[in-house]
């Protein structure tokens, strides 16, 4: 379970998050819409102590993600995060890509961590793209090998940053069937996206950020067919139209 | 007793001299590229990574930089030499060629690791890797990349440098040649032979940085 209580960050004297209360039950999708610069993504590289806070606490199962005596190394191994740039590693192969990790802070065998790449790469479809580098691979390709990356640590947790909206509109289709296939796997996601179709669909909640502060949470449905928040109803209204 | 003539030619027992020097020329570039490349990645990371050492290093930095080669040579040797430790031209080469190759070659050690997207950083580090786990598997290796070019014109420059050391008595191939050039007269044969043994051994190292380059293209 991800607790989020009273949480505040600001970049100098921008307030960027506004005092956000969340919790993420186990097996939940989340999904997280809301206008540019509403906070959504900071909140997700929050969660797994890429940023620091500035107030507030954020516990993932019983771990204060900022406490000064948390080992985040270990803590980050639970939270699997995929960024809205592919951020695969140029220098390596698709299957060292999804292996580094396990071999590297897993301390697993080297034929281990690549039997459990291989069978990720299989997972998110990229099974016979195993030994092509990054830079061969389209950005849907680019964005499932991240998905199997962070997979692989076999996280409890999910943290899905946007990424869909580098894609062209043709490779959308493909890592979402990713994400839908994980979710019917049970995984605990947390999705930031702008594609409201995606969160009405595959969210159990949606929550709408505007301004730094969570504006509207609720079953996905019922926020994104029937808002109750004036600014919500705006949001959606420019975003479906 | 033997009397050396003026002007007697170029004759076939010069080679091992000549060889001597260029044998001398290979050591001391071997030596300051080998201590000067270690040097220049603590330095390089350190003006990276750590801001204090941006401010502590900047004078050495500064120093070695902006100060002819020649004169460090001179400094250094009369230095060790006032403190009651002379030390061998060699050395006195090996310690400022050194410190020289690591300043330069710090600076492309340091662009190499700024070239590596944080993001890059951040992906790495989400996975659970620390600080030195994502810098030896992520990092080091694209900073590479961007370092290895800069990097061979370096050693290629250092090679041509070491002909400097000669101002402290070193006998390296220049100033071997030298002695040739005063016995024999024959500068331009001399000259033309040393300038091709520099040759020699620079185009090699070309040679094996361009087919080292297009391996990391393929990535």
């Amino acid at each position: 379970m991800i607790e989020i209580e009273n949480v505040r960050k600001s970049f100098g004297t921008l307030e960027v998050l506004k005092s956000i209360n969340l919790s993420i039950e186990k097996g939940e999708v989340l999904c997280l819409i809301g206008g540019s610069g509403s906070g959504k993504s900071t909140l997700l590289q929050c969660i797994n102590g890429l940023q620091s806070i500035q107030g507030g606490n954020i516990i993932v199962d019983g771990t204060n993600v900022h406490a000064r005596d948390t080992n985040l190394n270990t803590l980050r191994q639970k939270l699997g995060i995929v960024f809205q740039q592919y951020n695969a590693f140029p220098h390596l192969t698709a299957l060292e890509n999804v292996a580094l990790a396990p071999r590297v802070v897993k301390k697993q065998s080297r034929r281990d961590a690549l039997d459990l790449a291989r069978e990720h790469l299989e997972y998110v479809g990229l099974g016979s793209k195993a030994d092509m580098k990054p830079s061969g691979l389209s950005g849907g390709q680019q964005q499932r090998l991240a998905i199997a990356r962070a997979l692989a640590m076999k996280p409890a947790y999910m943290l899905f940053d946007e990424v869909t909206s580098a894609l062209d509109p043709e490779l959308v289709g493909e890592v979402l069937d990713t994400l839908r296939k994980l979710k019917e796997s049970g995984m605990t996601m947390i999705v930031v996206t702008h594609d409201v179709a995606f969160a009405r669909e595959s969210g159990d909640r949606v929550a709408f950020f505007d301004q730094g502060v969570i504006c509207e949470l609720g079953p996905a449905r019922q926020v994104i067919n029937d808002p109750k928040e004036e600014r919500t109803r705006q949001f959606l209204q420019r975003v479906l139209h | 007793m033997q009397f050396q003539l003026p002007y007697s030619g170029l004759q076939w027992s010069d080679l091992p001299y000549v060889l001597l020097g260029v044998w001398n020329t290979l050591i001391l570039t071997l030596a300051a590229a080998t201590f000067g490349t270690l040097i220049s990645i603590v330095i390089g990371w350190l003006r990276q990574d750590v801001p204090v050492a941006r401010v502590v290093l900047a004078p050495y930095v500064d120093v070695t930089r902006s100060v002819p080669l020649i004169i460090q040579f001179i400094l250094v040797n009369s230095s060790f030499a006032l403190a009651g430790i002379p030390l061998e031209p060699l050395w006195v080469g090996v310690i400022v060629l050194s410190l020289y190759m690591g300043v330069l070659t710090s600076e492309l050690v340091r662009a190499g690791l700024g070239a590596v997207r944080f993001q890059l950083k951040w992906a790495s580090r989400s996975l659970g890797m620390s600080y030195w786990q994502e810098l030896r598997y992520v990092s080091a290796p694209l900073a590479l990349r961007t370092f290895f070019p800069g990097w061979i014109g370096t050693v290629i420059a250092l090679t041509k440098d070491t002909a400097l050391v000669s101002v402290v008595g070193y006998v390296e191939l220049l100033r071997a040649s030298q002695v040739l050039i005063n016995r024999t007269n024959e500068a331009l044969l001399v000259l033309a032979g040393t300038g091709l043994f520099y040759f020699a051994i620079c185009y090699p190292i070309s040679l094996y940085s361009r087919r080292l380059e297009r391996t990391f293209q393929h990535d």
